[in-house]
């Protein structure tokens, strides 16, 4: 039968790259009728929606995702972060653009073809977790490997894994409804990386959880993404998670991209109010790192070596115990690239 | 002619009188001429009707109510309803309807097979296509709202008097409820469950096999009790064109005013309602166990 995943072999793994080009969706009765205003005229979100009835949800993404990275996603609710990853498996439709993963056009794909490469290649993590209330939670986590034909005993092998893996290790036979929001995102998680698929799509995975259980699932996530290397499109509105997890981050508002950088880049040079509205009251220490405000090394300076990417918080914790005022900072293969003091650790971490 | 606006414009009464003939005509010949094809098209459903009648009728006693909680009880799991079957079916018996009873209950059964397996399909495809649906719907109000009387006649016509004309007529009657709720069940499952299988790579066909169905069944299983109440409901309409059972002793007791027997046979539906009832919403619920929450 044409079209039916079937098992994957290891010949797929090719360095999975997600590149978007000239995205653009509107909603409403005649999206492509109203493309060229958007595209050619500039009019924008509210215009569209008072004169012309439209609602803009992506305006020209053009995004690159290097394999094997989390990519955050983030921007407040109606700023099109949600509309965005569901172009990546083409749950939504682009109204123009091309959606590119690993080298393939996933506009042109039929049916068929769509399903195999979802059951294949993505797998989609979501907000209100989506479980199937009427199966049990290692029911749950196969879901993904039935619909690809895996032979039962494999699947029972997989969920076994991937149930301990997440934490879930007594909770195989018990139902969604059963579980509090965190463990139900565990089965989500489960059910995801049950597939081994290269990319995951994290669509405020984690937004619905309570804070200390959200910092859990975060810590779990990159424990798991340090082992899998995973390409992870993490979707959120919450900046401090996004610092946390992100590789890179893109902030998105009224569906187009204001920046796009680390997690220093944005904190230390938002590119617009809006942004630094949102940064404001970031913790700088937990953010930025030391080479990024080290000053240049003059002849003769001594003292203890530190790495350049420790973070300001943990530098003030080493001075406050060590019996230095000033350090060498550390580059690539520990060669010395700069020195820094206690000062001004301490003067970075207050906002000027 | 002038006088429109006092009295209503209504057709003339040789058009009229010639519109009905030409229909009643029409369906006549259309009769005479296939009716025995398509009385031949309904022999497997008659030799099955026939069939199934015998054997509840061939088994004891005794056996009819055990396998009968046996179902209960797979139903259901519950003691009471178990009790109150074998209550119910020894008061019948006690009183003299048995077979009556059996009767009823075979073809009580067919039908609702019947129903389940036409019905559940199309509520399915309603559900599917919006266009498919607002077909359906009027054609549904018109089989829940014409008088049963009224369609008896054309079936009649077509295939005379006996079981197979009261088993069609049992169906068009009952079949509503089935299609409606499967449809809204499945209408109703959760959006997000759905995209959520979606991006697993999930076909439409084990999206609805794995995910949908399972999900509408408690509302499925709704649209089924109802679907047998009705049918049992049809059971003295139908004994008009010759079903054997339960309605005919009520229908006799109609016409020679026997107030105790009417009584006697009306209840033994009512407690063949309440029985299947009951053990098509025990099953129902059941099915929904996975909703319950785990106390604390």
């Amino acid at each position: 039968m044409a079209g039916v995943c079937r098992p994957t072999a290891n010949g797929w793994k090719v360095e999975p790259v997600i590149e978007l080009s000239g995205l653009y969706k509107i909603f409403g009765s005649d999206p492509a009728g109203l493309l060229p205003r958007v595209r050619d005229e500039g009019v924008g979100k509210d215009d569209l929606l008072d004169r012309y009835n439209g609602v803009l949800g992506l305006r020209d993404i053009n995004l690159s995702i290097p394999a094997r990275t989390i990519q955050v996603v983030m921007g407040l609710s109606g700023s099109g972060k949600s509309t965005l990853i569901r172009h990546i498996n083409r749950l939504i439709d682009p109204t123009a653009g091309q959606v590119v993963v690993d080298g393939e056009d996933v506009m042109a794909l039929s049916k068929a073809q769509l399903r195999d490469f979802r059951c294949r290649k993505i797998a989609m993590v979501f907000q209100r977790f989506a479980l199937m209330p009427h199966r049990t939670v290692s029911q749950n986590v196969a879901f993904g490997l039935e619909i690809q034909r895996f032979d039962k005993a494999e699947i029972a092998r997989r969920v076994s894994y991937w149930v301990e893996r997440v934490g879930l290790g007594g909770n195989g036979d018990q139902y969604p409804n059963q579980l509090s929001g965190g463990m139900q995102q565990r089965v989500g998680l489960a059910r995801a990386l049950a597939t081994d698929a290269d990319i995951l799509l994290m669509d405020e995975a984690f937004s619905a959880l309570d804070p200390l259980i959200r910092r859990d699932m975060q810590g779990m996530l990159l424990d798991l993404q340090a082992e899998l290397k995973k390409t992870i499109v993490f979707i959120t509105h919450d900046l401090d998670e996004a610092l946390r997890v992100g590789d890179d981050i893109v902030i998105l508002r009224d569906g187009a991209v204001v920046q796009q950088g680390n997690a220093q880049d944005i904190v230390l040079r938002p590119a617009d109010d809006y942004i630094a509205d949102f940064v404001q009251d970031i913790n700088l220490g937990k953010v930025i790192r030391l080479a990024s405000i080290m000053r240049p090394m003059t002849a003769g300076l001594t003292g203890p070596a530190l790495d350049g990417s420790m973070l300001l918080a943990d530098a003030v914790r080493f001075f406050a115990a060590a019996d230095a005022d000033t350090a060498l900072v550390t580059g690539e293969a520990g060669r010395v690239v700069g020195a820094i003091t206690a000062r001004d650790v301490m003067g970075a971490m207050v906002r000027g | 002619m002038g006088d429109w606006w006092r009295e209503f414009p209504e057709m003339d009464r040789e058009t009229l009188v010639a519109l009905r003939k030409a229909l009643d005509g029409g369906y006549r010949e259309f009769s005479r001429s296939y009716g025995a094809e398509i009385e031949a098209f309904f022999d497997p459903l008659l030799y099955f009707l026939v069939w199934f009648e015998k054997l509840l009728l061939a088994t004891p006693w005794w056996l009819v109510i055990i396998v009968l909680c046996g179902f209960a009880w797979m139903a259901s799991r519950s003691w009471k309803i178990i009790l109150g079957t074998v209550i119910a079916f020894l008061l019948i018996g006690w009183f003299g309807m048995w077979e009556d009873t059996m009767r009823t209950m075979s073809i009580i059964i067919v039908c609702t097979l019947i129903a389940i397996a036409l019905g559940v399909p199309i509520g399915i495809l309603m559900a599917r296509s919006g266009r498919t649906q607002a077909v359906v719907t009027p054609v549904l109000d018109v089989m829940q709202t014409m008088p049963a009387f009224v369609y008896l006649i054309p079936v009649v016509m077509l295939l005379g008097i006996g079981k197979v004309p009261g088993v069609i007529a049992v169906v068009i009657y009952a079949i509503p409820p089935v299609i409606r709720l499967t449809n809204l069940g499945i209408r109703l499952v959760d959006r997000d469950v759905m995209e959520a299988a979606d991006s697993f790579g999930a076909s439409p066909w084990q999206r609805l096999v794995r995910v949908q169905v399972p999900l509408a069944m408690p509302t499925i299983m709704a649209g089924i009790n109802q679907t047998i109440m009705m049918a049992l409901a049809m059971v003295v309409i139908a004994s008009m064109i010759g079903v054997k059972g339960l309605g005919q002793p009520v229908l006799k007791s109609i016409t020679n005013q026997y107030f105790t027997l009417g009584l006697l046979n009306g209840l033994a539906i009512v407690a063949l309602a309440i029985v299947f009832d009951r053990i098509s919403q025990a099953y129902g619920r059941r099915m929904q166990a996975y909703r319950e929450r785990l106390e604390g």
